[in-house]
């Protein structure tokens, strides 16, 4: 009795969210095996494997699914590292330390198209960017960073963003760490440098495996910072999977690939998360 | 010269003076405890001798050296903290070898030191554990391995029984007095537990907000405090502190009076003047629960039944109360008038400063 009564009350969340899940996974599947072109109506016939082989043989494709890795593991290297230096550099107090831990965080509030707009017109437009403008000064020919180097101007971008994230979740992390640690180390004969390496790194194992999860989950989709910035070129030199599907979808009106695509993003996730999952996960249960 | 010498130490903080000139000498070897309530400075002398505080005034000297302006690291001292402090990521052998190791020690030097303590601690069967894995007896010897393995000049404390439950304190409280007979090393001790104080101490350092209050052995502090703080502090129960009506000098007797007792004292065993407000300082086991005839005359309003004895909380007359140590098998009941007598040779005069102007009994008889 008092089973059903707590499965009743719970069903109408659980309903709600399985079809919030369901409908449109089940469309995208659906999608995905029929002939859907916007600009063909009215065709929708059941045309099998068809439109995943469009997708896989698109020449843009293994381009995509590998700018979607080093996109991925280099924004997770550059937070990680530099997150856990930078956090720790102002764990101790010192005069202005609260300013300078809320610029380290504002870039996190920026919108990811905002701060898209901010790199590509301020920071790297090779005639009035600051960057160029640091160039000339020294007297060296300006780089046009977003068409000769267009993946690492993505991830120079999305690192800005996601930094933030890191100290906030490492700075937290390292005010819960025991002082008397730290001075147990210190009468032990360690220095700054020791007490970091064997009390402070693995003390933040953790913290760093949430970080790598999370930023994970949102850098296999980054889309808006590549859509105003390099528009996935040249050529398909930034284009990542969330991209290639965009342009499958609403480019070529394709749907039908673009479902294809979307089901191939989560096959992709999914081995993503597997790997994390055994890399890091264990760091989790400790 | 003493080995470790602390001379007009000053720690001051923000809005808070700490330390307030320390002096202290502590010769090689002995067993050194610092005692007093909270906030008295302790922990703060203790951190500042470690060098994890430094200080505002003053110097610190071990073997002769100045250590005052030293990083703790190069001081030489090893610390076992409240916490522990024992590194949650490295097994056993791992926390009692890193000092070792960070000294880039060889490494069959390091294994043969970490196998000696931890034999020596009961260790040996935990080397391979973490901390988290360990009882906090466990934790506590790790603790302490970790200082003894290094081989420090001086072995500092602090408060490392007061996170163990009751039986396992007296436990450790004993095999810490082993371990300084065995290893002979200078130990500081920070605890606000008097007991531990008394039994493990060489000396025990008293203090009160910041100051020294007193320095001596257990059993000086014990019989012959310097003030009521001292006084009130060490022992348990309290001692016993009765304002007098008055005091009487008559040629080399004061009698002390209080209620219709007059209780003769040589004036041989005070200095100073007469002050004109005199406390009377007994402890219990001082006084004794007579038939008849006694010093003074209370009404038993509680006894406290030990086991081994009894105390016998009395309300005299003008409405004091004192407490008397009885036998355990002691018959008196709540409620009943009773006589107490007074050791005269047990007695400590407190001046309106509330410092002792008495000597006791077997002092004088030796002048």
């Amino acid at each position: 009795m008092k089973r059903s009564i707590t499965r009743l009350l719970m069903a109408p969340s659980v309903v709600l969210l399985l079809a919030w899940m369901i409908v449109p996974l089940s469309m995208t599947i659906y999608f995905s095996t029929i002939n859907y072109n916007l600009l063909y109506p009215g065709r929708n016939n059941f045309v099998g494997w068809m439109n995943f082989e469009f997708f896989v043989t698109d020449p843009g494709f293994w381009i995509a699914v590998s700018n979607t890795l080093i996109l991925l593991i280099s924004v997770l290297v550059i937070t990680v590292v530099l997150g856990v230096a930078l956090s720790a550099l102002i764990d101790k107090p010192f005069f202005g330390r609260n300013i300078v831990r809320v610029l380290l965080i504002s870039p996190f509030f920026i919108m990811p198209t905002v701060n898209a707009l901010i790199w590509k017109n301020m920071m790297m437009n090779p005639v009035y960017g600051i960057f160029a403008w640091i160039s000339n000064s020294l007297g060296l020919e300006p780089i046009d960073w977003l068409s000769d180097y267009p993946l690492m101007s993505i991830i120079i971008m999305v690192s800005w963003q996601w930094l933030p994230f890191a100290i906030l979740v490492f700075v937290t992390a390292l005010q819960s760490q025991d002082t008397e640690q730290k001075e147990a180390a210190q009468m032990d004969g360690a220095n700054g440098w020791h007490i970091f390496r064997y009390l402070t790194v693995p003390h933040l194992a953790r913290p760093i495996a949430v970080v790598v999860m999370i930023e994970t989950i949102f850098l296999l989709a980054v889309f808006a910072e590549i859509y105003v910035s390099t528009g996935g070129g040249p050529g398909y030199d930034s284009t990542n999977l969330a991209y290639l599907i965009y342009n499958q979808a609403l480019l070529q009106y394709d749907v039908g690939v673009a479902s294809a695509g979307g089901l191939f993003a989560v096959l992709l996730a999914n081995i993503v998360a597997f790997f994390l999952i055994r890399a890091v996960g264990k760091n989790l249960t400790v | 010269m003493a080995y470790l010498n602390i001379t007009e130490l000053q720690k001051h903080y923000d809005n808070y003076h700490a330390l307030r000139g320390i002096n202290l000498a502590i010769d090689e070897g002995e067993f050194i405890v610092f005692v007093g309530p909270s906030g008295c400075g302790k922990s703060t002398l203790l951190r500042t001798i470690a060098g994890l505080e430094s200080s505002t005034g003053g110097t610190i000297e071990l073997d002769g050296r100045d250590i005052t302006e030293l990083s703790s690291s190069k001081r030489d001292l090893a610390m076992v903290f409240q916490s522990y402090a024992l590194y949650p990521h490295m097994s056993v052998a791992d926390n009692l070898s890193f000092a070792l190791r960070l000294a880039k020690e060889e490494q069959s030097v390091i294994d043969e030191k970490v196998k000696s303590v931890s034999a020596s601690l009961q260790l040996d069967k935990l080397l391979e554990r973490k901390p988290k894995e360990l009882s906090g007896g466990q934790r506590q010897r790790v603790a302490i391995g970790r200082a003894i393995v290094r081989q420090p000049k001086v072995f500092l404390f602090d408060e490392p029984l007061s996170n163990l439950d009751a039986a396992l304190r007296v436990q450790m409280r004993l095999e810490l007095a082993r371990l300084h007979k065995k290893l002979g090393t200078t130990m500081i001790y920070v605890t606000h537990d008097q007991v531990e104080a008394m039994t493990l101490a060489d000396r025990v350092v008293i203090l009160n907000a910041g100051q020294i209050e007193q320095v001596g052995t257990p059993l000086e502090l014990y019989r012959s405090p310097n003030s009521r703080f001292v006084a009130e502090f060490i022992g348990t129960p309290k001692m016993n502190l009765i304002e007098l009506d008055n005091v009487v000098r008559e040629a080399d007797t004061l009698h002390l009076k209080l209620l219709n007792a007059s209780i003769d004292f040589p004036v041989a065993r005070t200095h100073g003047p007469l002050p004109d407000k005199v406390v009377m300082g007994v402890r219990p086991e001082h006084m004794h629960i007579v038939e008849a005839g006694g010093d003074l005359i209370g009404k038993v309003e509680l006894i406290e039944h030990l086991g081994s004895e009894a105390y016998t909380h009395i309300r005299l007359a003008n409405g004091q109360t004192v407490i008397v140590k009885a036998s355990a098998r002691t018959t008196i009941k709540d409620g009943e008038e009773v006589h107490i007598n007074v050791d005269r040779e047990e007695v400590i005069l407190f001046n309106e400063n509330d410092r002792v102007f008495s000597v006791i009994a077997e002092d004088a008889s030796h002048e």
